[in-house]
């Protein structure tokens, strides 16, 4: 946790209110999120037994499998929940812009610009907590690789037809959730502890209602007691008031009301099983509406209150302007689900159980440069979150007390202007030290050369190297001034694309050879050895 | 090289023995590659000149891949040290200063951006990340990858068409490379692109031959048992060199300061540890930082002198000689300030990752633990530590805030265990414990 991360949690236990870390909104919102709430049995992997979904936060619609161990119901509730999210998903599919990409030409083997569909925007979800993200994921794992009637005539316990598509879909949604400052998929406990910093502790924080206990406490109460209501207090059943924001239920609600309403339900269909006729099975039927009609009213009485708070944690959000960066990151989300899209319609098979050695280095490739681009972004895009940068020697800001005109030596001299800043900060500066500051939203280099006094003092002399133009006299404002307040970084705005990786047809024998090759991964696939210590 | 030790072992015998061995599968095998283990200060260096200059005699083309471009400049300057006439190339970046201007006094080293003007030449050399980008290239018959634990299984990927057999090289106790996101996703896959390049190199062809340094040259005697036993337990080595044949001696007598009897400890023992009183602190724990300005500042004014068998004489330890070892970047910026303040300026404060593979008579190490209210798999991490406590070859001073046995044991060890994933041993928290054991023995308690 950095130094002043941490200075915001004291001020937010001694204040009793959460504190801004951030005066901007770092992620983009879209104008019509779609809104997950999901809700998991205890103790079955992957057993859905509600959600509440939808883009209207007044309108949510709501999901119930009566009977989680029935795989039939569960089946049914993954069709109505694609025949949610994947209009949804679509609705954004089709809306695109003309936008260019450079690609390797086939031929040449050159890298040309060609001209692409862009999808003009993007759907994004929202779940409660960062449990529920992981519930996503393993949904869509347990989906995709489905198959339906229509794929496999033959086989038993086919798919609803939609549901392998969700299933890519979700997983599409998980895997772009791993990537720095993306926001197709977000959790709303994430994004409200961006923003705010509790006086609790970070595994609390991932607890909805006490984390809004802190940032917005009814009334006077202190953020401190709020919390520990939302945590803790319970009806006169024992109920919580502020159920967990899911997938996980809470026991109490497991065993006093869940379990028993299950039990009805599964009581009234075996029941309406064994009816012997018409009119029997007429009045069975009633039994077990009413059963299921139970269990909706219970799951609906769960997940509510996590749906109200989302969208009150959206507000919230709302109420910061957007970061200047945000809507570049949001553009590569597009991206990423244009390329999804386009992988869909070209009839791609599902994304593999897991990735090939290339695939996982070009992600974590990807995942470090969106980690460092987003860490220089939200720090030019907000002045308190450059402060805490500041603070850890690794920007500066201050006043320009002096400009001397240089050159470099060479056949064609360019200005090296020497340029002196004064300032409070304790940069972690070496001797030739690359600093940059924003200029016109590019970065401009400079150097340090030194302190103008005594070595740590507060004045440090910079040379600019670049972007003043081609000429022997610096472009107009392009060097800073006497007087000029500026702010430089030790990190880099923007990151260099790396090494293009072989083709995961040319993985190396270091690292296996080719995929598709049954020896490929070999440890992991083969069960142990019997050793003695095996047999008793 | 030293006489043969006391017990009988010789180390320089045994270290022959061992090369040998290395440059035979090298030259001779036929496996595509060969993994050596090198302790601190085994003579991985040595060793991966005297492979270059072999197989360039062979007249096989090699290619040398080390981790940054201090170390590539580092190798350069070694081969022409070794052999002036050989053609080396020095592939660099084409940003402003790429490499060490002292490779434009060598003639036979040519130098450039681009990996076609070098071709031909025995020898070319760059960083992993540079190789990255060379394509289309006939493959080199032969590589030498070096610091190859402290390379990522992606940097290998991206490099590993280029060459058909190669030599991995690099210490196994040091610092792991690391990912600065989350990479828990690919865990345990044999090919899991944050782990070290060694680890998928040796998943996907176990039946590599792997060989091992037995004998640390820098390390005195007095610290290659604590090292070889905290941190190497299932792979000991010896300190070639035995007690006696190193020595510490300062000119003027101690005044009886914390850091004055610190320092006669650990010219004495080889090992002394600075314990100020227990204290939760920021990181740039401000009387640590002083204690350890204060230490070095005294080592320098007390006129020391190193006897060892490199010369006759005693050598005067001065600031190039003598180094601090932190954790953070802060805490060496602390430091840097702090020995500013007591005119000190010449002495390499750094981090125990800039640190790795570099030497010096003296270390003073601020404890990655100090004054900490928790233990963090960081802080805990046994590669971290042991850089550290393995840069001298003389003595080395720890500076610590009392409590962290006790820290330790409210710490133990929460990471997740994953499936398929080679469990390290030791474990971070058990050599912090072997290393605070031994340090014990040599505590001088000082109160700021």
């Amino acid at each position: 946790m950095s130094l002043i991360s941490t200075l915001a949690r004291l001020e937010a236990i001694s204040t009793g209110r959460a504190q801004p870390v951030a005066t901007v909104r770092h992620r983009h919102l879209s104008e019509r999120p779609l809104v997950l709430v999901p809700l998991t049995t205890a103790g079955e992997a992957g057993a859905p037994l509600g959600a509440l979904v939808g883009t209207d936060r007044d309108a949510p619609r709501l999901l119930v499998v009566p009977q989680p161990r029935d795989r039939d119901l569960r089946f049914a509730f993954l069709a109505e929940l694609a025949d949610i999210v994947l209009p949804y998903v679509d609705s954004y599919a089709d809306v695109v812009e003309a936008a260019e990409r450079s690609e390797t030409d086939p031929e040449t083997g050159k890298r040309v610009k060609v001209e692409v569909d862009l999808c003009a925007d993007a759907p994004q979800l929202i779940v409660p907590s960062r449990s529920g993200i992981d519930f996503v994921r393993l949904l869509g794992r347990s989906m995709r690789f489905r198959r339906t009637a229509e794929q496999e005539p033959e086989a038993p316990h086919p798919a609803p037809p939609r549901v392998p598509l969700l299933g890519r879909w979700l997983t599409h949604f998980g895997e772009r959730a791993r990537v720095p400052g993306s926001s197709l998929l977000l959790a709303l406990t994430d994004l409200l502890t961006r923003h705010w910093a509790t006086g609790q502790s970070g595994v609390e924080d991932q607890h909805l209602g006490a984390l809004l206990a802190w940032i917005d406490p009814p009334g006077d109460e202190s953020g401190d007691t709020a919390a520990r209501r939302a945590e803790l207090a319970r009806d006169a059943d024992g109920q919580l008031l502020c159920p967990p924001a899911g997938p996980a239920t809470d026991p109490a609600f497991d065993n006093k009301l869940l379990a028993p309403a299950i039990e009805r339900y599964d009581r009234a269909r075996a029941a309406l099983a064994a009816a012997e006729d018409g009119l029997q099975a007429d009045d069975r039927l009633g039994d077990l509406t009413a059963a299921e009609r139970g269990i909706r009213g219970l799951v609906e009485s769960r997940t509510r209150p996590t749906w109200d708070a989302v969208w009150r944690g959206l507000d919230l959000l709302r109420e910061l302007p957007e970061g200047a960066h945000a809507a570049d990151r949001w553009t590569r989300d597009r991206w990423s689900f244009t390329g999804h899209r386009d992988r869909i319609i070209a009839g791609e098979p599902p994304q593999p159980r897991r990735d090939d050695a290339v695939t996982a280095a070009n992600k974590l490739a990807t995942r470090e440069r969106e980690q460092a681009r987003l860490d220089a972004q939200e720090a030019l895009d907000d002045p308190l979150v450059m402060a805490g940068r500041r603070l850890a020697g690794e920007a500066f800001a201050g006043e320009v007390t002096d400009v001397v005109m240089a050159y470099s030596e060479g056949k064609r001299p360019s200005p090296r202007p020497l340029v002196t800043v004064h300032t409070e900060d304790r940069p972690h500066l070496g001797e030739r030290t690359k600093v940059y500051r924003s200029l016109g939203g590019k970065p401009q280099a400079a150097e340090f050369v030194g302190y103008d006094g005594p070595e740590g003092g507060d004045l440090l002399v910079l040379r600019i190297v670049d972007k003043m133009g081609r000429g022997k006299e610096p472009e107009q404002g392009s060097v800073p001034e006497k007087g000029d307040l500026v702010c430089f970084t030790l990190f880099e705005h923007d990151q260099r694309a790396g090494a293009k990786l072989p083709d995961p047809d040319d993985t190396p024998w270091t690292h296996g050879g080719p995929p598709g090759d049954p020896e490929a991964v070999p440890l992991p696939e083969q069960p142990d050895p019997v050793t003695e210590e095996d047999v008793l | 090289m030293t006489a043969v030790a006391s017990s009988g072992f010789d180390p320089g015998a045994a270290a022959t023995r061992a090369t040998d061995a290395i440059l035979r599968d090298t030259l001779h095998g036929t496996d595509r590659g060969v993994v050596v283990d090198s302790p601190p200060g085994a003579g991985k260096s040595t060793l991966v000149v005297r492979a270059a200059l072999e197989l360039a005699a062979a007249g096989r083309p090699l290619m040398i891949i080390a981790q940054t471009n201090a170390q590539v400049d580092d190798l350069v300057l070694r081969l022409a040290e070794k052999d002036s006439e050989l053609p080396v190339g020095r592939l660099h970046s084409s940003d402003a200063d790429p490499y060490d201007k002292a490779l434009d006094d060598l003639p036979n080293v040519r130098k450039s951006t681009r990996a076609a003007d070098l071709a031909g030449l025995d020898v070319v050399i760059s960083t992993a990340a540079k190789w990255a980008h060379v394509k289309d290239v006939e493959p080199w018959r032969h590589a030498i990858v070096d610091e190859a634990y402290q390379m990522r299984s992606d940097a290998l990927l991206a490099v590993a068409g280029l060459f058909e057999r190669a030599l991995f090289v690099g210490d196994p106790g040091q610092l792991d490379p690391f990912a600065i996101v989350g990479s828990e996703q690919w865990a345990g896959l044999s090919y899991d692109p944050s782990a070290s390049a060694v680890t998928t190199l040796l998943a996907h062809n176990p039946e590599l031959p792997q060989h091992r340094l037995p004998v640390s040259w820098r390390l005195p005697a007095s610290a290659a048992p604590l090292v070889s036993d905290a941190f190497y337990p299932f792979t000991p080595f010896r300190s070639g060199t035995d007690h006696g044949d190193r020595r510490l001696s300062f000119a003027v007598p101690s005044d009886g300061s914390g850091p004055d009897r610190v320092i006669d400890e650990a010219a004495e023992a080889g090992w002394g540890l600075l314990e100020l009183p227990a204290r939760h602190t920021p990181r740039t724990d401000p009387e640590a930082v002083r204690a350890v300005a204060q230490v070095v500042r005294r080592l320098l004014d007390r006129g020391g002198a190193a006897t060892s068998e490199r010369s006759d004489e005693p050598v005067p330890l001065t600031a190039d000689r003598i180094a601090v070892g932190t954790a953070h970047r802060d805490q060496a910026a602390a430091v840097r300030s702090a020995l500013a303040n007591l005119g000190v300026t010449d002495v390499v404060v750094d981090t125990a990752n800039r640190l790795q593979g570099r030497e010096y008579d003296v270390t003073v190490v601020l404890h990655p633990l100090s004054g900490r209210p928790d233990a963090t798999a960081f802080h805990l991490e046994t590669g971290r530590l042991c850089v550290l406590a393995s840069r001298h070859r003389h003595a080395c001073v720890v500076v610590c805030r009392a409590g962290v046995t006790e820290l330790l044991d409210d710490h133990p060890s929460t990471e997740p265990v994953q499936l398929g994933v080679t469990v390290k041993f030791p474990d971070g928290w058990e050599a912090n414990h072997a290393v605070l054991a031994h340090l014990a023995e040599h505590r001088v308690a000082s109160r700021p």
